[in-house]
């Protein structure tokens, strides 16, 4: 452990559903400071290999390290600096768009400012509405502003321009960009690699849950 | 030793401001969503008004008052707590605090103890309508009434939240609830029924206070328990 290079080490890392094997031993680093896109077809792989590092999913072979730390061992403090946008944007229908990161907030005592939280993601104007009369790329949005809220050392975007609009798209590149310029690691899903291209640095391509480029 | 009883009195502070907010959390959205509250009330106020409608003399009537509030009160539960977990899973919600720094048993205390507040409140308003309804004057003391309508309605929100953590994960969580949950808390039920009709009836023999204690330890039996299981229930989806 002690020999990890900083940053994040899938090592090996492999998950399956009952028989069939969902991600395949895959084995690649991503440095400090530095955003990674994975690419694949649907049912290569990536939102289980995201969804492993999260720790919503326990791998049933190998590991993720962050900074030297089994991310699965350490998961309760791990959690702390670990982001996941994921398909579902947790959110409560009916609190508003400020309500909603309060409560995240308020849950896992993050001191963060929530109106500028809402502003820097272009919600400004609907703060007070309910969830329940946004957009698919509203809520994406919010979804995004909660995952800021950690300061993260570890951002998981699982195809994060979906529903989004060109200026959201815009928006999720710069996120990345600021995040990565904090030397935390940003690890994305897409389908959009010349998208994300301009802000990733490092591509892995994975085929039927097995690593095609690393 | 100190150490070790710092880190305890640390933990224990800060599951209990994580509970509070997980209470909070949901009684806002509770409050911003009425429907769901009140919803649950008629569906109290239906199977009272049923159960009146079926007695045929009002001596019956008096005698089934008390077991009349906790059979609306245990249904209308089922569809309380079914509820509060569909606004937790129905945008990942739950996994989201699960990936969350927050300790299960926190989720657990403030997700239980919103829902035995709702149920409380339902009680409180279920139960003036139900003493009219059925003609009787509570002979015992309001307050320990007001005590078996708190401890009844705890001692069925705890094991209660942690079945529908489990059953909210299924598919037919609705059906799967009921049948899950009735046989655990049938004893907690006739605590609860029998103590409450010897509050309205004549209690000849002075039995209310032990049916109360039989409540508060099914709730010192229940609280703790179901907070352990709690966190493998909500993190099985992990393994």
């Amino acid at each position: 452990m002690a020999d990890s290079p900083p940053g994040l080490v899938i090592d090996d890392l492999a998950r399956r559903y009952g028989r069939r094997w969902a991600v395949a031993r895959i084995s690649f680093q991503v440095a400090p400071g530095v955003a990674c896109q994975v690419t694949g077809p649907n049912g290569s792989g990536k939102s289980t290999l995201l969804r492993c590092i999260a720790t919503a999913l326990r791998p049933h072979h190998g590991a993720a390290r962050l900074d030297g730390k089994d991310i699965w061992a350490w998961r309760r403090t791990m959690r702390r600096d670990i982001a996941f946008l994921s398909h579902d944007s947790r959110l409560y229908e009916d609190l508003s768009a400020k309500d909603n990161l309060q409560s995240w907030a308020r849950l896992g005592g993050y001191s963060a400012n929530v109106d500028a939280l809402i502003e820097r993601v272009g919600l400004d104007p609907k703060r007070d509405d309910p969830v329940r009369m946004f957009s698919a790329g509203m809520r994406r949005r919010l979804a995004l502003s909660i995952a800021l809220m950690k300061q993260p050392k570890l951002l998981l975007l699982d195809e994060p321009f979906a529903a989004l609009d060109p200026q959201g798209r815009a928006l999720v590149i710069d996120v990345i960009r600021e995040i990565c310029a904090t030397n935390a690691v940003v690890l994305m899903a897409t389908h959009h690699p010349e998208e994300a291209a301009a802000a990733c640095d490092q591509h892995v391509r994975l085929e039927s849950g097995r690593q095609v480029v690393a | 030793m100190d150490g070790l009883f710092t880190l305890i009195v640390s933990y224990l502070r800060q599951l209990a401001r994580q509970s509070v907010h997980v209470y909070r959390k949901d009684m806002l959205v509770e409050w911003r969503s009425p429907s769901r509250f009140l919803g649950v009330l008629f569906f109290a106020f239906a199977l009272i008004f049923m159960v009146a409608f079926a007695s045929n003399t009002t001596d019956v009537m008096r005698r089934q008052a008390g077991g009349s509030i906790w059979i609306g009160l245990l249904l209308a539960s089922t569809r309380s707590l079914d509820q509060s977990f569909a606004a937790e899973m129905e945008h990942g919600a739950l996994e989201g605090q699960v990936l969350w720094p927050v300790a299960p048993p926190a989720i657990f205390f403030g997700k239980a103890f919103a829902n035995a507040s709702i149920l409380f409140v339902v009680g409180l308003v279920l139960t003036p309508f139900a003493l009219a309804l059925f003609d009787v004057t509570p002979r015992g003391s309001l307050l320990e009434l007001g005590a078996f309508l708190f401890f009844g309605s705890t001692a069925l929100a705890a094991p209660g939240t942690l079945l529908t953590a489990i059953t909210s994960q299924a598919r037919g969580s609705s059906v799967l609830l009921p049948l899950l949950m009735f046989p655990l808390v049938v004893p907690i039920l006739m605590a609860a029924a029998k103590g409450t009709s010897l509050v309205l009836l004549p209690d000849v023999m002075d039995q209310s206070t032990a049916w109360l204690v039989a409540l508060i330890v099914f709730n010192v039996i229940h609280w703790p328990l179901s907070a352990l299981l709690f966190g493998p229930v909500v993190e099985g989806g992990t393994h």
